[in-house]
């Protein structure tokens, strides 16, 4: 199988933990995986990506423009950002949640995602999930790198089974944090399941 | 076993399998996980260091290479400017023991200052260099680099670049790994000791073996050929040779070679591989290293051969390749479209804007924020230096007016207060980059009389590049603690006569204490001591009283906390980024921002 995933969001997130699972679980079903993440001072408020490309037929440590299978975007303006790496019978995965930057609370331009989606919508298959909304029950936004892996891989665009990922979930997650973790996954699990039928 | 790791975890893990004694280094993105990588794998007997900068790194290094050892050293490309003293004279005097000195490329830059080519560093210092394409090539390449090292008794470079670096794959390492068995430091003054009548001779010795090196390398396993050619070749290397197969996977007529090794050029590998070709595009990031060999291989055999790159302007010279960029030359040299559907996103609503900032609860927003205050009306020069403490250029707190290099903040607020007297000059530095490169720099403010404000930003870590310990932090990466080097104490012990530690957050006495030593003449030092909001977690919140807030926006304007943010109708804090360090609660002119703070 060649399956190409890109992560984004903003730094802070939870992007990288997210796409080292799906990293691990792909090698876990017996799959060659390379993946690659910017780092450094993008990491501080800054657009974040991880490209996740499983199979042999991978060279570019990052995903050509047009090649990514599925878009996991934590935020909205970032999936509009990342928007040239999908491919164009993709799927995007999108928070509708917008994070106002700094300059933007500067300069008052009224950003709040809500175009962002807009946009989305007339170009690519999307699953919107609010992060708002689904984080609610669990107290924190932290938890929302397993929900919207949880709608990935209930969805079926992952191709990766949702017992494979929760298995790399109990290895990568501090012990004491298993449960809830596991928790927000399957919570995602039940979101991507409904959006896909 | 099979360990999924980035490419400097490949780099550390191909250095231990190598049986290295020593590893050493400074931080700096893209490099830094390599010694982070050796930390965390078993290593038994080998010693570890984060040193005080990549010149003690490379010295300490060559002395443990002097004794027979396997010696490893990591930087970033900066790095090895501070680092090329060393270098360029190791290379003449020459190793017992590997010496590989690992210096990260940054093509784009990403982040860095420059977007210099450590190939260029093998030429001019003469010495070989490495140049893998992948995670999996660099954990063999820097196996193969101690054994050249160790053949040739010469140090070695390993280049690779960001996209390698932080590129994850899958590596096999053995289950068993062990340092090397050596034999200790035989004393011989001829050998060890470089002298003018020594590097004349080595200079010679040097060059002789470079040119049976270049044809070792000619049959060297990862310069490689591939694919069937009408009389057009690519010549590539790094990760551009990964765009390349990437584009050329499902189609091409065109030959592809790879050179691993700038330096010294396998030239009689790459006359073989010419032979039939008519034109050749070199692909490769920084500086035209493989081009200008080919330009000389083919002046000097008289070859019919065209050949596009960067200097004859068909590849750019500045910024990183790409997947895509890589496809749009090859369809131009070959004829062929090699890019996917890419959408048209001309449409798209304007994006956010997303520089780096500081983070929220950043001790150095509050430190920025108290000079600022201190200086309002006076003319004055900020010379900032390399750190988190950079981003305190950005909008609205704007008090970086120079950027340099390592250490340059404090030599430079000496120039300007030579050339520049009604102004008042800081220099901005933080704890790492103080013991990397500024005390002496502070020698230098003290016996040539500079008027000067020395700003220390210490946090207690070396932020940016990811917390590694310093001198100051009392623990280094053998896992001992050890005595912290004081700061102040060696401010004193240099001979500055005013030396003052403040907390940061407590900005109205920070304000007084700059605008007192904004009157006073010579090299005055102040300490901004508050720990890095990665190091000590803290449950504290600030929040906003919506009743109270008149929406003015001042916290927002003056601090550009990314905590705070408006909703249209009051000011909101972010409860999961702020930190409830308080700084706002001080700007808010109705006392709408509570909660716990500092005080």
């Amino acid at each position: 199988m060649n399956k190409d995933v890109m992560v984004c969001g903003v730094g802070g997130q939870g992007t990288v933990l997210a796409s080292k699972i799906i990293a691990a679980a792909a090698m876990e079903e017996g799959s060659t995986v390379h993946s690659a993440e910017t780092i450094g001072m993008a990491q501080r408020g800054g657009s974040v990506t991880s490209h996740i490309r499983v199979g042999e037929d991978a060279f570019s440590p990052l995903i050509p423009f047009g090649g990514a299978d599925l878009l996991l975007a934590f935020e909205v303006g970032e999936a509009v950002r990342n928007l040239k790496y999908l491919k164009a019978d993709g799927v995007a995965v999108v928070n509708t949640a917008a994070v106002m930057p700094v300059t933007e609370s500067l300069q008052s331009t009224g950003y709040d995602g809500s175009a962002m989606a807009a946009y989305l919508r007339d170009r690519c298959t999307c699953i919107f999930v609010n992060s708002e909304e689904v984080c609610r029950p669990f107290g924190s936004s932290r938890f929302f790198n397993m929900i919207i892996l949880g709608v990935a891989a209930a969805s079926g665009k992952l191709g990766i089974s949702t017992e494979t990922l929760l298995k790399e979930i109990e290895k990568r997650v501090p012990a004491r944090y298993t449960d809830i973790n596991k928790k927000a996954f399957l919570a995602g699990c039940e979101i991507g399941g409904k959006a896909s039928r | 076993m099979r360990e999924y790791v980035m490419g400097n975890g490949a780099i550390a893990l191909g250095a231990l399998a190598a049986g290295v004694n020593l590893v050493a280094g400074y931080p700096g993105t893209p490099s830094s996980e390599i010694i982070e990588t050796v930390s965390k794998y078993p290593h038994e007997g080998v010693h570890l260091e984060w040193s005080v900068n990549e010149k003690a790194a490379l010295e300490v290094a060559a002395a443990a290479a002097y004794s027979g050892a396997r010696a490893l050293v990591t930087m970033k490309q900066m790095g090895l400017n501070v680092a090329s003293d060393a270098l360029m004279s190791v290379a003449y005097v020459g190793v017992k023991g590997g010496l590989v000195v690992v210096s990260a490329d940054d093509p784009g830059p990403i982040s860095s200052q420059t977007e210099q080519d450590t190939r260029r560093y093998a030429s001019f210092c003469r010495i070989p260099v490495f140049d893998p394409s992948s995670p999996e090539e660099a954990f063999e390449m820097v196996q193969d680099a101690f054994d050249y090292s160790e053949k040739y008794g010469r140090p070695v470079l390993l280049r690779p670049t960001t996209r390698i670096c932080h590129a994850y794959a899958s590596i096999e390492i053995p289950e068993h790994y062990a340092p090397k068995a050596y034999d200790g430091f035989q004393k011989d003054s001829r050998r060890w000791v470089i002298f003018p009548k020594a590097s004349y001779l080595n200079h010679g010795k040097m060059e002789a073996e470079n040119v049976e090196i270049g044809r070792e390398f000619s049959s060297y396993r990862f310069n490689t050929a591939e694919g069937k050619s009408s009389g057009k070749a690519v010549v590539t290397s790094g990760v551009s040779y990964a765009y390349v197969k990437e584009c050329l996977k499902h189609s091409g007529d065109v030959k592809i070679i790879r050179i691993a090794t700038a330096f010294p050029f396998p030239e009689d590998f790459a006359l073989r591989e010419l032979e039939g070709i008519r034109e050749v595009l070199c692909l490769e990031e920084l500086s035209p290293c493989l081009e200008e060999q080919i330009l000389i291989t083919a002046g000097r055999h008289h070859l019919d051969l065209t050949v596009h790159g960067k200097t004859d302007g068909t590849v750019p010279f500045n910024g990183e390749n790409s997947a895509e960029l890589t496809g749009e030359i090859l369809q131009k040299f070959l004829g062929t479209s090699f890019s996917a559907d890419v959408r048209d996103l001309s449409d798209a609503p304007p994006l956010p804007v997303r520089p780096p900032v500081l983070c929220a609860g950043c001790p150095h927003r509050a430190s920025f924020y108290a000079v600022k205050q201190a200086m309002k009306g006076r003319k004055t020069v900020f010379c900032g230096d390399i750190g988190c403490y950079t981003l305190g250029n950005a909008m609205p707190l704007d008090m970086v007016d120079t950027c340099l290099c390592m250490g340059a903040g404090i030599t430079m607020a000496q120039g300007f207060s030579h050339t520049d007297h009604d102004a008042v000059c800081f220099g901005f530095v933080g704890d790492s980059t103080f013991f990397a490169s500024g005390m002496t720099g502070v020698v230098n403010a003290v016996c040539n009389e500079a008027d000067m404000i020395l700003c220390v930003l210490d946090n207690s870590t070396t932020a940016m590049t990811g917390h590694q310990p310093h001198p100051g932090t009392g623990r280094n990466m053998m896992g001992h603690v050890v005595d912290k080097v004081d700061i102040a104490k060696v401010l004193e012990g240099i001979g500055v006569k005013t030396v003052v530690t403040v907390n940061p957050f407590d900005t109205a006495a920070c304000v007084d204490l700059v605008r007192k030593l904004a009157d006073e003449k010579g090299v005055r030092a102040v300490i901004f001591k508050a720990p890095c909001i990665a190091l000590v977690k803290s449950d504290r919140k600030c929040s906003v009283d919506a009743d109270k807030c008149i929406h003015c926006k001042k916290c927002i304007r003056e601090i550009g906390c990314p905590a705070l943010t408006t909703d249209g109708k009051t000011a909101v804090i972010d409860p999961g980024l702020c930190t409830g360090c308080g700084l706002c609660t001080k700007i808010c002119p109705t006392g709408a921002i509570g909660g716990e703070t500092h005080e």
